[in-house]
């Protein structure tokens, strides 16, 4: 009997010595960044492809402002996807918020004594309420009724469909406030000033970097290096293995190298756009809930298997309704920040993105089945999906061939995610 | 001499972390029953899988020479055309088709795609007469015990004209009578010239039926042992690689005021709501005390239990629970976890486990709690814990990364047992605690229970093996048709006296 086997630690742990191999490490690692290499190399592909345009800094940061939204559903519908479940309705929730948020501010003509209704951040609040309010609604008949999910959010999504045109008495509305306009078309202020680099001057122009941006960003690198640091310090220091230094090394490396990149690239258009912020820090929040919160670590247990889960103390119920409330909420934000953009509520707003997100995720590598999903997959899924449609674009490719490509890709992502499974089992 | 049907030869496989098979061979007669043993974990399952092609030709290393020829099974559909049928160790049945449509799965009597339901019904008649099933064929297969679904089973190895027939734990989840009818069932195939293969931990059943016994450590062949060389006491030496003096560890009980209480217990059918399964059950545990509940299957123990864990089985639940003597609610799952309860279940993959993920998570699951602050997992201690346990219950794993799904189905069951060993509880309900564990683990698992009722937990031990029962337990209750038929110390306790009770009661009864 395996008495005496060392404690181990990692997955690519696999003979008894508790050195890793670098080249089993990288391989173990391989499957994680397989996605991220992926969206690395059909950003290559269309930069060729584009003369050059895809890398451009006003197009970069135009291709966060165009998936920002998709990307804010994509973390709830994460979720969602791995609790087992679906989400049919964010399309129409979001555009039903989107609405209600026009109304308020711009549509209806409150009395004075409500008028602060139609402020903005009031507004904002209101329009996440309901969003809430909507997806625990929707929640409260999935987990205690027993609805399918696939259903309650058809009808969800009809229903809010015909809401939004109803409210919107058919028309768009617009435009809104500047403040409210700022969520999606702001730029964070470049509180130091900017820094000029004369030596990287093109074409007699001088480049210009919003410094700001890359102090944040800086301060990024420097925080994850430190922390993943700490980290492999503290498993070493209880006796579990660690990845060989040389692959921590190139990792954190090669992590630091594409943020600054990216980081460089907004600097010198016009900094970090404040949709970005919103996003970047929601990103974070669902890393830490899906790998650290006891919450996320129900979710997947009850995607995995609903009947253990519940005989485990977790509260199946409780929990799914939840997960449909923060999805609600996500879906409020985007549909506000689609408005935001759009600078006006239009009754179409919103219809269809719901098969934008859920691609996304599977994209993503989350499983149909429920209990397998990263929040990490989620948000590259979307940039895979908005790069292409960005890199289409550029390219002249017409729309319906557009569909057909991403249809395509959609199978393929899951197609290999599948047989890369099949493989190692 | 009768001649060699089947000869696998230097069988090496490997799955990613774990070298499952190394060289192992294995030599079956024409017409007898061969036996395989070998601890959870040796490779026993994984070399039946590669004989019958569950893991292609090429996926490992190795011959198998079947009837004189060479075989490169790529399916399990090759190797069902040579007739050979697996019937693997979880039952492969689909609960909501009939018996007659489960055992033509994917061979229907049809004409041109069309099912021709006659013949169906009829071969399946045939067929279920055979393995000695009197039951309608219409009937649904979720409606039906294990032990007749388990004959379902052979009734479709039958249909494929079976000649040599591989069981994977045919008897793990049966009664004693039932397993009794399948191993006949064997021997009466023996006489028509059919060939088994039966893989076991009840080495009182191999002792019995089986012609030669092959065992298998670490993925190894160890040896094969003949008809005459085939003692219990043999096998587990073989098997262990060392000889075990006794089944179950001496206890020296320190037992002491009441722990948990129940009054009244009733429960209703969670469908039929007429239908009582549980009637008006009494029962105590003492601090340090092991109880069992004896029983055949269908008594209602399961029920019970599950019933009083949070009402997870059931409606129209009623009656008390006192926990120290003060009264407790254990209505939902939460609830009684909080009380201290723990229901370790028999069921491990359908309500065990979630097996699409590792050891880790399925450790600490039911007690999130205790490696966490402010709902904030704290990764490293969750590490430590799964690694603990993993040792204590000796999980044979390449590491608690390991998805459990993977696992063997003995290593299994030891992830049960180390989530609610670690969630801490007063009072412990194991349900089946030992289903499909090697003689050597069993041993360590009730080390365990020992060291738990020494600690002052109080232990409830529900059992289909009377010998474990009588082995393991201070106090035994014995459970009839809902019912609590009878109350004994354990020392006063036999199988005999046993049955009695359960006898007399359904005597009573009609
Ligand atoms: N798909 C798989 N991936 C990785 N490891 C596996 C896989 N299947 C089996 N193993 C490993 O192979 C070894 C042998 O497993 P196997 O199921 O054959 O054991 P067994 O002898 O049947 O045990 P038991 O008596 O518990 O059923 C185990 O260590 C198990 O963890
Ligand atoms: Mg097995």
């Amino acid at each position: 009997m395996t008495v005496h086997t060392a404690p181990t630690g990692t997955p690519a742990d696999q003979a008894k010595s508790s050195e890793l191999s670098f080249i089993g490490a990288l391989r173990a690692n391989m499957r994680d960044y397989g996605l991220l290499l992926a969206l690395i190399l059909i950003m290559l592909f269309f930069q060729y492809f584009t003369a050059g345009v895809l890398f451009k800094p006003v197009n970069l940061t135009n291709i966060i402002l165009q998936n920002s939204y998709i990307i804010v559903m994509a973390l709830g519908m994460l979720l969602v996807i791995v609790a087992g479940h679906i989400d049919l309705s964010v399309g129409s929730v979001s555009g039903f918020v989107g609405a209600l948020a026009a109304m308020l501010m711009v549509g209806w003509k409150f009395p004075p004594e409500l008028a602060f209704l139609a402020h903005p951040i009031v507004a904002g609040a209101i329009c996440l309420l309901a969003g809430a309010a909507i997806g625990a609604a929707q929640g409260y008949l999935i987990a205690y009724h027993k609805i399918p999910s696939f259903i309650v959010t058809l009808a969800g999504m009809l229903i809010f469909k015909g809401l939004s045109l109803a409210i919107l008495a058919g028309k768009s509305v617009g435009p809104f406030p500047t403040e409210f306009q700022l969520l999606s078309a702001g730029f964070i202020p470049d509180l130091i000033g900017p820094t000029t680099l004369p030596w990287l001057a093109e074409n007699g122009q001088n480049v210009v970097l919003h410094t700001t941006t890359m102090v944040i960003a800086i301060l990024a690198v420097v925080g994850s290096v430190f922390f993943s640091i700490r980290t492999r310090a503290r498993r070493r220091a209880r006796g579990y293995d660690v990845e060989p230094f040389s692959l921590f090394v190139v990792k954190n490396l090669v992590i630091a190298a594409l943020v600054l990149f990216f980081a460089y690239m907004l600097a010198s258009y016009r900094g970090l756009p404040n949709v970005l912020v919103v996003m970047g820090v929601l990103i974070a929040f669902f890393v830490f809930l899906t790998k650290r919160l006891t919450f996320g670590r129900r979710i997947y247990a009850l995607g995995g298997n609903l009947k253990a889960a519940a005989l485990s103390g977790v509260k199946t119920e409780r929990t799914t309704f939840y997960i449909f409330a923060i999805m609600g909420a996500l879906a409020a934000l985007a549909g506000m920040i689609y408005a935001a953009r759009l600078n006006s509520a239009t009754p179409k707003a919103g219809q269809g993105l719901e098969l934008d997100v859920i691609a996304a995720v599977f994209i993503g590598g989350a499983s149909a089945l429920g209990g397998v999903g990263q929040v990490a997959g989620a948000v590259i899924g979307a940039f895979i999906m908005g790069v292409m449609n960005n890199g289409m674009s550029i390219m002249g490719v017409n729309i319906d061939w557009q569909q057909m490509i991403k249809g395509v890709v959609l199978l393929a992502a899951v197609f290999f995610d599948l047989y890369n499974k099949n493989r190692s089992a | 001499m009768s001649k060699t049907i089947l000869e696998m030869r230097n069988i090496t496989k490997t799955f990613p972390g774990v070298k499952a098979l190394s060289d192992v061979n294995l030599d079956v007669q024409e017409g007898e029953i061969h036996a395989i043993c070998g601890e959870n974990g040796a490779g026993k399952s994984t070399l039946m899988k590669v004989l019958s092609g569950v893991y292609p030709h090429g996926s490992y290393e190795g011959h198998i020479v079947y009837k004189g020829e060479e075989q490169n099974f790529r399916s399990i559909r090759d190797s069902e055309h040579k007739g050979i049928v697996i019937i693997h160790q979880e039952l492969a049945l689909v609960p909501l088709l009939s018996i007659a449509e489960n055992i033509f799965l994917g061979n229907e009597q049809a004409k041109n795609g069309v099912i021709d339901w006659d013949e169906t019904r009829d071969g399946a008649r045939k067929l279920l007469a055979m393995v000695g099933l009197s039951e309608d064929p219409d009937t649904l297969v979720t409606n039906i015990g294990l032990g007749k679904q388990q004959l379902v089973e052979i009734a479709k190895a039958l249909s494929k004209q079976v000649q040599l027939l591989i069981l994977d734990e045919p008897t793990a989840s049966l009664s004693e009578k039932d397993s009794q009818a399948l191993l006949d069932l064997l021997l009466e195939f023996k006489k028509q010239g059919i060939t088994s293969i039966i893989i076991s931990h009840k080495l009182n059943e191999i002792s019995r039926v089986a012609d030669r016994v092959t065992v298998i450590r670490d993925g190894r062949t160890i040896e094969t042992m003949d008809t005459n060389d085939i003692t219990e006491d043999r096998i587990i030496t073989s098997m262990v690689g060392r000889s075990l003096e006794d089944r179950y560890p001496s206890r020296e009980p320190k037992i002491g005021d009441v722990v948990l209480e129940v009054k009244n217990w009733s429960v209703y059918h969670p469908q039929h709501r007429e239908r009582q399964v549980i009637k008006n059950i009494d029962i105590n545990l003492r601090k340090g005390e092991v109880v069992g509940i004896a029983g055949l299957m269908g008594s209602g123990r399961t029920e019970f239990a599950m019933s009083l864990f949070g009402k997870s089985y059931g409606q129209k639940i009623s009656g008390e629970v006192f926990k120290n003597g003060r009264k407790i609610d254990v209505a939902n799952v939460g609830k009684a976890i909080a009380n201290g309860i723990a229901y370790a279940t028999e069921d491990r993959k359908n309500y065990g486990l979630n097996l699409i993920d590792h050891i880790k998570h399925n450790t600490t699951i039911a007690n999130l709690a205790g490696i966490s602050r402010w709902g904030v997992i704290d990764d490293l201690a969750e590490l430590d814990v799964a690694n603990d346990y993993r040792k204590k219950t000796n999980i044979r794993s390449s590491s608690v990364y390991q998805v459990t799904g993977n696992l063997s189905g003995g290593n299994q069951q030891k992830v049960v047992l180390s989530k609610w060993l670690y969630a801490n509880p007063e009072v412990l309900i194991l349900d089946e605690p030992t289903r499909g564990i090697d003689v050597g683990a069993k041993y360590e698992i009730y080390t365990i229970i020992n060291q738990l009722a020494a600690q002052g937990k109080a232990i409830l031990v529900i059992s289909s093996e009377m010998p474990e029962l009588l082995g393991i337990t201070d106090r035994l209750y014995v459970m009839n048709e809902g019912r609590i038929v009878g109350e004994m110390p354990t020392s006063e306790a036999s199988q005999e006296k046993i049955m009695r009770s359960i006898v007399r009661a359904e005597g009573k009864a009609s």
